[in-house]
């Protein structure tokens, strides 16, 4: 069926409760309903130009449990959350949310690109992903535009402690999944 | 709920890279008497993260929530980003008390609690909806004579559907609309709806860059000769890489991508300074040449 598949050397292993933990997710609950006509895989922008990328091969390999394959695969992080796939699924399968609770629990094992690291740690500095230049700081001023508000640090890592994003962006790095 | 005043939420990549967007639309709620109110202590909306914590995603944007409550407005937003990421979040914690029992616990911390009493919209809506395409129309006294354009909506002000509930994501309008009221004619394309792929610039850039080259080729094929976005992400992909996206495939497309709240305000009269036209990494001279020169005589 899929190319990833093929190319597999190791054994498949096949975790029989993994479906099940995605289903217990916010998000992940659609899951059980694919029924693999691969209307979101012909939608998907994405999946146009990149060969490997294929969302419905995503979703079987879920529902049958193959876990590793599933969380450690490059492809889950190409998603880009465009929604097409979820509006135009006979079934109502929320395939970006499903994707979106895959890559969350990928994270559990340890797969974080880079970029989220980055945009984690700017987060808890400034409040948001990127740092805001002096340059355009005095830009704005310049185009007398009021001044940026300034965002209470303390209460933002408070969140991040409690959701536990604290540790989503302490584990190890991954590069290779750039 | 006040009249004509909003929260204003500016998110991140406007401040960062996208000022002319901000500028723009400042000026025509100036003009139109939309007053913007600097939402204090505002954060990130929660959409870069959520692919690697939905918890922390929503905390965030119920946080940003509950600072528009406090101030008693409805939130405005011209990111389709942060209006998707504020909206879902929203809709689903008036919805499912389940989970806005497990938010407002995280929320408790900081003392805040999401109360449900405000609604998130994109400026276009309020120029769409509140204003409206009539009352836009009696204000243009510079349309523009002969010259089409290609709309980008972008994903986020349309899909998922079922949680926007903005337009039909397949065939919407009011966008059209919008530009058309200016005098420009809007132009079909091949693959309109398709995605710039910007939330992916991060893990490859290859992805948005190809997409943006498909859509760049797309519109000029189709013969226009401008581009209007509503959203700093989309317009970041076309108009600041346009000149990577011509190196790496050796083409040339120069083609000018205005924010719409530019277009808009050109046909206003309102002069190319104040909308920050020179921000724009394509210059926009071509479609400036088609302003119509006197002032339009309306009856």
């Amino acid at each position: 069926m899929s190319n990833e598949v093929k190319t597999y050397r190791k054994p498949l292993r096949i975790d029989p409760e993994f479906k099940n933990l995605v289903l217990k997710m916010p998000g992940g609950e659609t899951l059980k309903i694919c029924f693999q006509c691969g209307t979101c895989t012909s939608s998907c922008p994405i999946a146009q130009i990149i060969d490997t990328y294929r969302p419905n091969q995503l979703m079987r390999l879920a529902q049958f449990g193959l876990k590793d394959k599933v969380l450690s695969s490059k492809t889950i992080w190409l998603c880009a959350a465009c929604a097409t796939c979820v509006d135009r699924c006979p079934q109502g399968v929320e395939m970006a949310s499903v994707l979106r609770v895959l890559k969350n629990l990928a994270v559990k094992e340890g797969c974080v690109p880079r970029v989220f690291k980055d945009f984690g740690s700017a987060i808890l500095k400034t409040g948001f992903v990127y740092n805001i230049p002096k340059t355009r700081t005095k830009k704005r001023e310049d185009a007398g535009l009021p001044p940026l508000s300034k965002t209470k640090i303390e209460d933002i890592k408070k969140l991040a402690e409690k959701t536990g994003f604290i540790d989503t962006i302490k584990g190890e790095e991954s590069d290779d999944r750039q | 709920m006040t009249d004509n005043k909003y929260a204003f939420f500016i998110g991140c990549l406007i401040p960062y890279r996208e000022l002319a967007y901000e500028i723009s639309a400042r000026r025509i709620a100036k003009k139109l008497g939309i007053k913007l109110i600097t939402m204090p202590d505002a954060n990130c909306c929660g959409l870069p993260i959520d692919p690697v914590n939905h918890e922390m995603s929503i905390a965030l944007a119920a946080r940003n929530l509950c600072i528009a409550e406090d101030m008693g407005l409805n939130i405005i937003t011209l990111c389709n980003g942060c209006f998707a990421t504020l909206t879902k979040t929203n809709k689903q914690l008036k919805k499912d008390r389940e989970l806005r029992q497990r938010v407002n616990k995280y929320l408790a911390d900081i003392s805040l609690e999401f109360k449900g009493s405000i609604e998130v919209k994109h400026f276009i809506e309020i120029l769409a909806e509140d204003v409206g395409i009539e009352k836009l129309s009696e204000l243009v006294t510079k349309p523009f004579n002969d010259l089409k354009v290609a709309e980008h909506y972008g994903c986020h002000f349309l899909r998922p559907h079922k949680y926007l509930e903005t337009e039909n994501p397949e065939n919407p309008t009011v966008l059209t609309k919008l530009i058309e009221l200016t005098g420009a004619t809007v132009v079909d394309y091949l693959d309109e709806s398709e995605c710039c792929g910007g939330t992916v610039l991060g893990i490859d850039p290859n992805i948005p860059l190809s997409l943006a080259r498909d859509k760049l080729k797309n519109i000029k094929e189709a013969g226009a000769e401008a581009i209007i976005t509503i959203c700093p992400n989309c317009h970041m992909i076309y108009d600041l890489n346009q000149p990577r996206i011509e190196k790496t495939f050796s083409e040339t497309y120069g083609l000018p991508v205005l924010h719409y709240p530019q277009l808009l305000g050109l046909a206003m009269g309102i002069t190319p300074e104040e909308l920050a036209l020179d921000e724009l990494r394509v210059k926009a001279d071509k479609v400036l040449s088609r302003l119509v020169e006197e002032i339009k005589v309306k009856h």
